[in-house]
């Protein structure tokens, strides 16, 4: 589904992504972890195609298409979808005209019909209960005023509704308590099939015991210096980061 | 120049889709502005003496006033003497209905979308159409006229009714009130009347388009709305200009007259022609428009959606006389390009208990500048005057400016007045966010637009409020980074 190969970017001329290698297949989770500063963040973002990250070098193939060569919405529309770690607020904006509008640009992109009211109102109840949102949230404007919880709710919500092939999580844990974690993890596994799959970026392992990962990868100074299954994330939160930068530093000397 | 800036630039460069003229045989006045134009014009509409004196009397007041310049403005002076005051297509008798209407004209409106024949009549609305100085048909007299309501161009109330209009002609705007509304007295040469009698409801929208077609010609058209007591009308206006390289100048006035327990509703989008991107021809846009509250308990609210004319010099206003009366002032203020705005609201508390409201959106794109410029004032009889003004600004890009001056004038010590303002900028990480769910650019502003003068659009009828969003995408297009 998804090739990273040998990708660098950088921002105002700083490298921060130095040779990323990646294959994410169909019915996958990949989770993406390492110490703060390793460029977990910027993968993501280079990944949804945002403009201050210049990519050097590399290529980005998804589903058969160049995905670097694509305008943010066309990636949106061909599929990915991206979690944001700080979602913005857009004030005046309901959630729901945001997302109707979102949605039938989509299907329009897809050649599908546009979601009439009743249409879409129906599928917005039936995505609402996988993350317990509440429909007067939705008809508040989009994240203004939102707790931490429920603008990754929301998050999570938006993806049930667009259905995406990849889905990134970008620190979807951070500022969640426990009880909105469990709620935001389980949206995430009903919403997983053989058809899609997952990349998470976390810091911590706890999230990865509500949301499993098939693979896990090490993020350090732009590379990924190692990878296993999610054994290896329990490793990390019992001993560090440290062991692995002492490792990659040394080789490196 | 970076990613925001590019986005807004080539959102912002979206051309004027009202441009095109049509040419049509006129009757023109000639060039120039002197008494004997004044009789002339006077004359051509058949007026009676008091009124020629009137426009005299105000003409020769004009000529002793300065122009005024402390606007946040600044445009090349007009030369009057280079305009024409009087224009007028040529209908060789006056039409009693719609069918005798020349198809031309009417179809000059079909182009724009306001057709006066079906889809009106469908909506419900009447309409007042005025092209270049004269008003080419009202729609929906008849069905009104039976609840006692007068709707119909200026220079026929004259005729018909009036007594109606030697009451209250001036009688808000005063003839010698400030520059341009003096030049109006003494030149006007059409516009809308409406009357609605003690106790009605008017049942439709009723809404005056105005349009210049005519090449150096000046539109100086006069509005006067009369609502006795416990009525209630909601009125509309929206005008277009042809796209034309030199500039041309509008001085309107309006005046709305509220008795007690009435309430008058303002509603306008103004969409004259700009100017090109270079800051070339375009609408001078100066106008006065006040409404008084003559009664208790009556209410006066201004609507406006201002996206076009060059030089935009407006501040709709409310004279709360009456013991409890209300004004209220919605205005969302677009400028893009060369375009300049210096608009806002006057609120003159004179009555006890007394309450305005005063909600200002300006947003600036390209090279423009934004003015809000609001007048509060409590004068010493107004017992517990109440206040709220919000005055919001909308950057896109960073070669724009917005200007607030707000002006609080308070005389009575139990006057309650609170002024808040904010400022903020489209950001790149709204836009991506948008993106990123699928919503390309251009509608990514227009949603961050509407959704930042919502509660102004919410105050429109709705046809108009759909009208007035498009409206915003449109001028705002091609201008995003």
């Amino acid at each position: 589904m998804l090739t990273i190969k040998n990708l660098h970017a950088s921002v105002d001329g700083t490298p921060i992504l130095r040779g990323i290698n990646l294959e994410v297949k169909a019915g996958e989770v990949h989770a993406i972890m390492g110490p703060n500063g390793s460029g977990k963040s910027t993968l993501a973002s280079v990944l949804a195609g945002r403009e201050e990250y210049e990519v050097t070098e590399g290529e980005v193939i998804f589903q058969g298409k160049d995905l670097l060569d694509m305008a943010p919405e066309d990636r949106a529309r061909e599929g990915v979808f991206l979690a944001f770690q700080y979602p913005v607020e857009i004030p005046g904006v309901s959630s729901t005209n945001f997302l109707r509008t979102a949605l039938n640009q989509v299907r329009e992109y897809r050649g599908q019909e546009p979601l009439d009211a009743v249409k879409f109102l129906s599928l917005m109840k039936e995505k609402m209960k996988l993350v317990e949102i509440d429909q007067k949230l939705l008809s508040r404007s989009l994240n203004e005023g939102f707790s931490g919880g429920e603008k990754k709710r929301n998050e999570i919500f938006q993806m049930a509704m667009l259905e995406p092939t990849l889905s990134i999580l970008d620190e979807t844990d951070s500022g969640l308590d426990i009880d909105a974690l469990r709620i935001v993890s389980n949206g995430v596994n009903q919403l997983k099939s053989d058809k899609n799959a997952t990349i998470v970026v976390t810091h911590y392992q706890r999230l990865l015991d509500y949301i499993v990962p098939d693979y896990v990868h090490v993020l350090y100074k732009g590379r990924i210096v190692k990878s296993g299954t999610k054994e290896l994330a329990l490793e990390l939160e019992e001993k560090g980061y440290d062991w692995i930068k002492e490792e990659v530093d040394s080789a490196a000397v | 120049m970076s990613k925001d800036n590019q986005i807004l630039e080539e959102f912002t460069s979206k051309e004027y889709e009202h441009g095109w003229s049509v040419n049509y045989e006129a009757d023109e006045a000639p060039i120039g502005l002197n008494e004997e134009i004044i009789r002339w014009i006077s004359a051509k509409k058949e007026e009676p003496e008091w009124l020629l004196e009137w426009r005299l009397k105000a003409f020769r007041t004009w000529k002793s006033m300065n122009e005024p310049e402390w606007a946040n403005v600044h445009y090349p002076k007009v030369d009057f003497q280079k305009l024409r005051y009087y224009s007028a297509p040529k209908q060789t008798k006056k039409p009693k209905s719609l069918d005798e209407v020349d198809p031309e004209l009417l179809a000059i409106y079909e182009r724009l979308g306001i057709s006066l024949n079906e889809q009106k009549r469908l909506q419900g609305i009447a309409v007042d159409a005025v092209l270049d100085s004269v008003s080419v048909a009202t729609t929906f007299k008849d069905t009104l006229g039976k609840l006692g309501i007068i709707f119909c161009s200026f220079s026929e109330a004259v005729k018909e009714h009036p007594d109606l209009v030697k009451k209250y002609l001036g009688s808000v705007v005063p003839m010698t009130d400030n520059y341009y509304a003096a030049l109006n007295s003494a030149v006007f040469s059409d516009g809308s009347f409406c009357y609605i009698p003690k106790g009605v409801r008017c049942p439709m929208e009723l809404s005056t388009y105005f349009r210049i077609n005519a090449a150096n010609t000046g539109q100086f058209e006069r509005t006067l709305i009369v609502a006795e007591e416990e009525s209630y009308v909601s009125y509309l206006e929206g005008c277009t200009a042809p796209q034309r390289d030199e500039n041309q100048l509008h001085a309107a006035v309006v005046e709305i007259y509220a008795a007690a327990h009435a309430e008058v509703k303002y509603s306008t989008v103004q969409n004259w022609f700009p100017g090109d991107k270079e800051g070339k021809g375009g609408i001078y846009n100066f106008v006065t428009k006040r409404g008084i509250c003559a009664g208790d308990h009556s209410k006066i609210s201004w609507t406006q959606v201002e996206t076009g004319s060059a030089v935009t010099w407006k501040y709709p206003s409310c004279i709360l006389k009456g013991d409890h009366s209300v004004g209220e002032f919605y205005s969302v203020a677009v400028t893009n390009n060369m375009q300049q705005a210096d608009t806002g609201t006057k609120m003159i508390h004179i009555g006890k208990n007394t309450k305005s409201r005063i909600v200002s959106k300006g947003i600036s794109a390209g090279k423009s500048q934004n003015s809000y410029r609001g007048q509060v004032q409590v004068m010493k009889r107004a017992t517990n005057a109440r206040n709220f003004s919000q005055c919001d600004s909308l950057l896109m890009g960073d070669r724009c400016g917005a200007h607030t001056f707000p002006y609080i004038d308070i005389q009575n010590p139990t006057a309650k007045v609170e002024h808040e303002a904010t400022t903020s900028k489209i950001g790149e990480d709204q836009i991506f966010y948008c993106n990123q769910r699928g919503i390309d650019t251009e509608d990514a502003v227009a949603l961050i637009v509407n959704g930042y003068a919502k509660e102004v659009l919410n105050q429109l009828p709705m046809e108009f409020a759909v009208e007035a969003q498009k409206l915003l995408a449109l001028t705002l297009e091609g201008s995003v980074g």
